[in-house]
């Protein structure tokens, strides 16, 4: 065992004085696979940026800690809505009025600015609520009408500004259209699409009225998971885990995707390795006849040379971490503005991505070029145990 | 071990396969070399006498017959044990010198020993004695691309001597050098032999080498030719 180590030591000793006695070739090599190295920590980083952002955003703007949901309501099945809505449980009132769960009605209606025609959810909320960053205290100003809040893509697609007044329409419970006009209150920006496109929010009161659905609600939005009780019949409770599912999963699409793009970059690196070593072991063969002259195996000539390679990935991480670490950090400071926002996309997104870099990011990229690099270098030394050593000390091409 | 031999070799026989056919290297070679012996194996190009020498020194293996190299039957050893035999036992000189070329003179003497169980300490004193033998202790910091060939082929010389073998295995050492370092590093060779007791072993066809051998074995056509003790 001790012997082991202090072969490995040795071997580890010999690979660095060679490659950094390599030189240029090394250090061409090494800035390549550096690249690999800053390039996937920056593009992972941004993916685990925007996985933790679109969660916080989430958190903040929509879901809480969790919901729970009518039993009827399928937020991708607009026909649900009708019959998605229960009297809001006794033992929620006390939670409700302590500002730890809020209320949500929602129904479908249809929107008329400048004399057109858009379909919309309204959605109800208690203006004094505090559990989403909702400007719902804005819905408490008194003018005449009812007022409301939207989002500013809902703003910008249908041409609205604070002060207008424009027209809606609604069906109540037992299916009769109504309409009025509706004040807009504020205009608020956020990244989640689901608050902000097609949405208009009104006081919880109000909507209540308007659809005869008297202290009924769709969703129920808690603010600590701790508090979770028994599930309340004609109610389902919806995990902040399961919410966020989808995000999750979008995610998880993308990583695959972006997984392809980090493939290639590393093959790039990892070819040039293979080369390299292709061709030491093509020129250095008196190299190798004279370790195993001195007493290695050919085994440990294969080791030597394995871990010369994948020595490239360690110097690689030392080189990517001078000009690395400066760069990221100043990426993570300033993020990467993708010129767009969410609802262009439909999904979560913010304007500026800020990537995040954790240690387990980090250290798993480093494992796995290091992996890859081994293997790379793993693979042409082979040739070198089905070496004839005599023929390799006289240099011989074999 | 029996009768001070180094060496022993009983109808040695090497072939090799050359296409369809087989070349025969070694016809059944029958050669006793004791402890302490100057010798060399002499003879023209594909005389065998590399082919006698890399199986002496485990790196190749025979076709048929015996070759006993310390005690230890080189045919009946696996790599690993051939290995520890040319690491503990052996010492190699090459014509080429076979430096590590990204090594000090210091670090390429050192290399045997960093295979052995020797400290720090113990591996200093050593490689500066061994230096010390061939002259170049002020070279010590150099690298091979630093020195003149016959230079480098005495720190090839030390490199081969630093852990004391029992066995030193010379394949023409001289044949890269000019007159006056060949006779330097023979003499050397030759010095290290007297006081050290080191068995050497060359295989060359140099009238320089021939010179200072203290025994003459001759090899033609793969065949033990004459033997001759002086």
């Amino acid at each position: 065992m001790a012997q082991n180590i202090k072969n490995m030591k040795l071997a580890i000793k010999l690979a660095f004085k060679n490659l950094i006695g390599a030189g240029l070739r090394t250090w061409l090599n090494v800035i390549v696979l550096s690249f690999s190295f800053v390039i996937i920590i920056a593009a992972k980083g941004i993916l685990v940026g925007w996985d933790r952002q679109a969660k916080n955003d989430m958190t903040d703007w929509e879901i809480g800690e969790g919901q729970y949901w009518n039993e009827n309501y399928d937020p991708f099945d607009a026909f649900t809505l009708n019959d998605a809505h229960a009297a809001i449980p006794t033992e929620f009132k006390s939670d409700i009025k302590n500002g730890d769960m809020v209320p949500t009605l929602i129904t479908q209606g249809t929107i008329y600015p400048e004399g057109r025609m858009i379909s919309i959810l309204l959605k109800g909320i208690p203006p004094q609520q505090t559990l989403l960053k909702l400007p719902t205290h804005k819905l408490d100003t008194v003018v005449g009408v009812i007022p409301a809040i939207i989002g500013s893509n809902m703003a910008r697609s249908n041409k609205l500004n604070i002060g207008d007044y424009v027209t809606i329409r609604w069906r109540d419970v037992n299916g009769t259209f109504d309409a009025t006009d509706i004040f807009i209150a504020d205009i608020f920006t956020c990244n989640v699409p689901t608050v902000d496109a097609s949405q208009v929010w009104l006081p919880l009161d109000s909507l209540q009225s308007m659809t005869l659905l008297k202290d009924e609600a769709t969703i129920l939005t808690f603010a600590n998971e701790e508090n979770i009780q028994q599930t309340p019949e004609n109610w389902t409770l919806k995990t902040f885990d399961a919410l966020v599912k989808n995000i999750d999963d979008m995610i998880q699409t993308k990583s695959v995707g972006q997984s392809i793009f980090y493939g290639i970059l590393l093959i790039l690196a990892l070819l040039a390795i293979f080369d390299t070593q292709v061709l030491s072991i093509f020129r250095r063969q008196k190299e190798i006849g004279t370790y195993v002259a001195l007493g290695f195996t050919k085994y440990q000539v294969v080791g030597l040379f394995t871990i010369e390679g994948a020595m490239h990935a360690i110097l690689a991480a030392i080189v990517g971490a001078a000009y690395g670490i400066p760069f990221l950090l100043w990426f993570a400071k300033t993020g990467i503005s993708l010129g767009a926002s969410s609802a262009d996309y439909g999904i979560v997104m913010a304007e500026t991505m800020y990537p995040v870099y954790s240690l387990g990011l980090v250290a798993g990229t480093t494992l796995a070029v290091l992996l890859a690099t081994s293997v790379v270098s793993y693979w042409p030394s082979r040739k070198i145990a089905k070496m004839n050593p005599t023929e390799a000390l006289r240099g011989k091409l074999q | 071990m029996e009768n001070n031999m180094i060496i022993t070799t009983e109808k040695l026989t090497k072939r090799f396969p050359m296409g369809k056919t087989e070349f025969t290297a070694l016809k059944g070679i029958d050669l006793k070399l004791g402890m302490g012996e100057f010798a060399g194996l002499i003879g023209p190009s594909g005389s065998g006498k590399t082919t006698l020498l890399n199986i002496v020194g485990s790196l190749d293996t025979p076709t048929e017959g015996k070759a006993l190299v310390l005690n230890q039957s080189i045919g009946n050893l696996n790599a690993k044990q051939a290995a520890r035999l040319r690491k503990e036992q052996l010492g190699f000189i090459f014509q080429s010198y076979n430096l590590l070329q990204v090594h000090t003179v210091f670090e390429n003497v050192e290399f045997p020993l960093l295979l052995l169980k020797y400290s720090t300490t113990e591996r200093k004193k050593m490689v500066m004695d061994a230096l010390d033998w061939v002259g170049l202790t002020d070279k010590a910091k150099q690298k091979p691309s630093q020195l003149s060939g016959g230079e480098c082929q005495r720190v090839a010389i030390a490199r081969a001597m630093v852990k004391k073998p029992s066995l030193v295995l010379a394949d023409e050492p001289t044949a890269n050098l000019d007159a006056a370092n060949s006779h330097n590093i023979l003499q050397t060779m030759e010095k290290l032999n007297q006081e050290l007791k080191t068995t050497f072993l060359f295989a060359t066809h140099d009238e320089k080498v021939i010179g200072y051998l203290k025994r003459k074995i001759f090899l033609k056509d793969g065949m033990l030719d004459k033997d001759e003790i002086l």
